[in-house]
């Protein structure tokens, strides 16, 4: 693994008829385009190695599956909410009264050839998007990629993923069937319960009274046109900004804020990423090829009057319907004329809206704790920033909770339980799980720092155990090679910010003291527990002992003979009593 | 079950009302024509009855009494309604699907494999249709789907029954541990009875509810849905959340796989 700055050139062979056009045709546009240098420069770029950095080209790639499919499917779709009477092939829906818009979805699906397999393969995509959007930034939060310089491409990613759900829901809702026409509702609902603007709302959506005549027509530009522009725009600036930050790194010897160690984009980033979009695309369409997706055939055309059991979104907006299930009823009330139906306002708009700007603003929350305002370029392991982790596995267990409280009349059927008691059971699972995950995950976190700080003091257990004259029995340990040390101990702990006092020598109260105040506030809650690296001095203390600093001065001397020829021991006799002493912070800890 | 048999006779009440007043007119009605289907089927056959009344006597009478008139709940937890005029259409299909004789566990009383050959269950039948006009089971001409209007069954099923079976038929949750089932493997015979009768929480969709052709539809439909799906597998026909709990675990399974292992490669 090395930086590649210029690559050999390949053995030179004269070259052949085709070879000299080739050149020709690329000096003429280079000469005229200058693109060369461009095209130089850009081949150059270093891009680091990891599984997780593939997690975003998983998303990259299941858009372009669903261009394709997407564009595809529009040559066949009729966005029009006339009413006719389908004839074809599928006798269980024969004479049957319909939009053109769900006659157009049937067609797709047994008359044109390959047009089922297009829609599922457009679905499995959307919902594989999602869910690669989703593990993306979970990698970015979890790993600190967020932080400085790259604030403003959260943003942008932040914005992506809220034109994927509305891409997802607006697509979801084309084919015209009871199941999106369910969803629609839901969302018709949610706008109305907005106070005084609600009704508007939603007669400007629905062009009058729900479901009207003018939707599909409607979403249909904003499904195909508006919507993918937006995302292909964003992607682009996303992209466009991941190469002028560079990439981040994980870190490692050798990698550090300056630099960035890895492969050179030309040749071998880009046959990589080429070969991981066609299995991007086999992973779709294998699975669009051996399992149904919204057999929109079994669902019927949507007609307001029916309400099937069961009733959910895609995935990624389960988490909507969970909130609104969970939500107890008994909170609407009637003020004078006028309806606050606080039971859908609360759970449709006022919790997501919390929960996303709360994800969106999170890289501002962070710096304003942290007071840092470096840049950062190598990524935090996720043990080693202990409150963010925790409060990232805390907000994705919410989200758990209330994607199976979306789901909780199938949870009933299947596991023969009371709806109700789910329900009650979820209700409080929602306050109490995120504070238990929290809770739970900030201690993994400390605990990995503690033993991360056990092996770079004293080294690898190697099992080998040596008795001594006296009786007395050490294991020995193997010391951690530079690299094994270097990951364990290259980060540095935040820990809470100081401020100067509220008033100056003279007593005179000092400007911005409140902002800073907060800041002190916010930041102990993000830093008061933590563990700090092992410092240089502490190893050398360790090393020169050749067991733990704090143990009894009369078991130093036989540890001290020992560490010449084996390392680091330790005293298997003193570990219990001493293990406190391998924390050495200043701020309170443990529980 | 006390608590819930006397809330269910509650919020049934008009529906047995509306029962006894077609009671009425069935047996008018019978009278008048004597030699009705009906009439034929409950005069089948003496020994029939009698052979009935045994097996009843020995499994359904603790619950439902010794001549069937029904019996309060006691403490031990036995109890039932009164069968007299709920026909052979309910024997068949209690019995049929085994939720009779009833185990007293859970919110609802649950179908599980039949406790009687088909000739006791249609003994018994026999019995309690002789007790008073119902319901009779429905003849293989009615049950016959080969000119049904499978369309229109299915726009019958997604009005009168999707709200509860779901709109495939995959089942549903109601409140306090109650369920409708799944309706992929109910026989044409006990699909029909089960809307001729209404079971447990389940309304009666009667003749002028439904007409027996509407009914022979729904069944049609119901049987197509059988037939698997042309996409592939069906995952459940329980909707997006099965696709979705899919999509995670095959689909992005298999990428992160595929992530990792190039990963892997290079380093
Ligand atoms: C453990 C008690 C118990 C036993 C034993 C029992 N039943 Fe029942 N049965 C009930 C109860 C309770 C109901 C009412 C269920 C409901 O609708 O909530 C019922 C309902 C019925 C019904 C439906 C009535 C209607 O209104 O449609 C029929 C038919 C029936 N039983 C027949 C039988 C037969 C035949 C047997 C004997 C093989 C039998 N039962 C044994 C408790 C019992
Ligand atoms: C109010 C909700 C509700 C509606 C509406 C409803 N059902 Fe049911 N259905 C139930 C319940 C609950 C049961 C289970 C009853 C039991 O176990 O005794 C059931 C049971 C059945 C069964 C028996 C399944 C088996 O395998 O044992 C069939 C068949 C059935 N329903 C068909 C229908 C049809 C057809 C319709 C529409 C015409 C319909 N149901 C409408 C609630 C409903
Ligand atoms: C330019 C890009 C896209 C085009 C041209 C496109 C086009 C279409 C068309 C024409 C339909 C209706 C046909 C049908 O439903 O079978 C459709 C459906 C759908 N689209 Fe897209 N789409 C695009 C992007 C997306 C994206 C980004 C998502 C989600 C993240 C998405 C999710 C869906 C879904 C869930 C459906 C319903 C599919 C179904 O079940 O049939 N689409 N799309």
């Amino acid at each position: 693994m090395s930086t590649v700055d210029s690559r050999p050139a390949p053995a030179a062979a004269p070259p052949s008829r085709v070879e000299r056009a080739a050149a020709g045709t690329a000096d003429y546009l280079d000469q005229r385009t200058g693109i060369g240098g461009a095209v130089k420069e850009f081949a150059r770029k270093i891009f680091p190695d990891h599984w997780s950095f593939l997690l975003g080209e998983i998303a990259l790639y299941s858009f372009v599956v669903l261009l394709i499919s997407g564009t595809f499917l529009t040559m066949f779709f009729v966005p029009s909410m006339t009413e006719v009477h389908y004839h074809g092939p599928w006798a269980a829906m024969d004479g049957v009264q319909m939009s053109e818009a769900f006659a157009s979805t049937l067609r797709l699906s047994f008359e044109v050839r390959g047009g089922l397999l297009m829609r599922q393969i457009h679905h499995w995509a959307a919902l594989i998007f999602m869910a690669a959007i989703v593990t993306h930034m979970m990698r970015v939060f979890f790993t600190g990629a967020f932080r400085k310089p790259r604030e403003l491409n959260w943003l942008v990613g932040f914005t992506l993923m809220i034109l994927g759900l509305l891409a997802g829901f607006s697509g979801y809702s084309l084919p015209d069937d009871v199941l999106s026409g369910n969803g629609l509702r839901i969302a018709d609902g949610v706008a109305r319960a907005i106070p005084i603007l609600g009704s508007y709302i939603s007669f400007a959506l629905f062009g009058g009274e729900f479901p009207g005549t003018d939707l599909i027509p409607r979403l249909f530009t904003v499904h195909i046109l508006l919507i993918p522009a937006l995302i292909l725009a964003l992607i682009g600036l996303h992209l466009l900004m991941v190469v002028l930050h560079k990439h981040t790194q994980y870190p490692g010897s050798g990698r550090s804020d300056k630099n960035v160690v890895g492969y050179p984009l030309f040749p071998i980033y880009v046959a990589k990423a080429g070969g991981f979009f066609f299995v991007v695309f086999a992973v779709i369409a294998l699975m669009a090829a051996t399992m149904t997706i919204n057999p929109v055939w079994n669902y019927g055309p949507f007609d307001p009057s029916i309400v099937g059991a069961g009733a959910q979104p895609d995935w990624y907006m389960l988490f909507l319907e969970g909130g609104l299930r969970l939500m107890p009823g008994q909170t609407e009330f009637v003020i004078g004329q006028y309806t606050l139906s606080l039971n859908i306002l609360v759970p449709g708009v006022v919790i997501p809206g919390i929960l996303f700007t709360a994800i969106a603003l999170w890289p501002f929350i962070e710096a304003f704790a942290t007071g840092d305002k470096r840049e950062h370029h190598v990524l935090d392991r996720p043990r080693n920033v202990p409150f963010r982790t925790a409060f990232g596995v805390a907000f994705l267990t919410a989200f758990f909770v209330l994607i199976l409280a979306g789901s909780n009349d199938l949870i009933a059927t299947h596991f023969h339980l009371s709806i109700n008691d789910i329900t009650w059971t979820f209700r409080i699972l929602l306050f109490v799980g995120p504070a238990i995950a929290f809770w739970i995950t900030k201690r993994i976190c400390l605990s990995l720092q503690r033993k991360d700080r056990e092996l770079v003091l004293h080294g690898h257990e190697t099992g080998r155990i040596v008795r001594f004259a006296s009786g007395e029995y050490i294991e020995v340990h193997k010391p951690l090679d530079a690299h094994e040390r270097w990951l364990r101990v290259q980060h540095e702990a935040n820990r809470p910010l100081e401020i100067e006092p509220a008033e100056d020598s003279r007593g005179v109260r000092r400007k911005g003291f409140r902002v800073d105040a907060l800041r002190q506030r916010l930041s102990r809650v993000f830093y008061e527990d933590r563990v700090e690296p092992v410092t240089p001095a502490e190893l050398a203390a360790a090393h020169s002992h050749g067991a733990h600093d704090a143990l009894p001065a009369a078991h130093d001397e036989h540890a001290g003979e020992l560490t010449g020829a084996s390392g680091g021991t330790r005293h298997l006799a003193a570990d219990v009593e001493n293990t406190e002493g391998t924390d050495s912070t200043d701020g309170p800890k443990h529980p | 079950m006390k608590a819930l048999a006397a809330r269910r006779h509650h919020r049934f009440a008009p529906v047995v009302l509306l029962l006894l007043a077609l009671l009425l007119t069935g047996a008018v009605y019978a009278i008048a024509q004597p030699a009705s289907a009906d009439a034929a089927q409950a005069a089948a056959s003496e020994s029939d009855i009698a052979a009935g009344q045994k097996l009843f006597q020995a499994n359904c009478a603790t619950c439902h009494g010794p001549n069937a008139e029904g019996r309060e709940a006691v403490e031990a937890g036995a109890g039932g309604p009164s069968l007299i005029g709920v026909g052979a259409a309910a024997v068949d299909f209690q019995v049929g699907t085994g939720r009779m004789p009833a185990q007293m566990n859970g919110a609802q009383i649950m179908a599980k494999p039949a406790q009687f050959d088909d000739e006791q269950i249609a003994q018994l039948a026999a019995y309690v249709a002789s007790l008073g006009a119902g319901p009779s089971i429905p003849t293989d001409e009615q049950l016959d789907t080969t000119n049904a209007d499978v369309a229109l069954g299915g726009a019958l099923f997604r009005t009168n029954c999707a709200m509860c079976h779901g709109v495939t038929g995959a089942g549903g949750a109601l409140s306090q541990g109650k369920w409708a089932p799944a309706l992929d493997e109910t026989s044409p015979a006990h699909l029909y009875e089960a809307m001729l009768t209404g079971p447990q929480s389940m309304p009666v969709f009667n003749d002028a509810n439904i007409t027996p052709d509407e009914k022979r539809d729904i069944i049609a439909y119901l049987e197509t849905q059988r037939e698997g799906s042309p996409g592939g597998l069906t995952l459940g026909s329980v909707g997006p959340v099965s696709e979705g709990l899919w999509a995670w675990v095959i689909g992005i399974g298999l990428l992160i796989g595929a992530s990792v292992w190039i990963g892997a490669k290079s380093s």
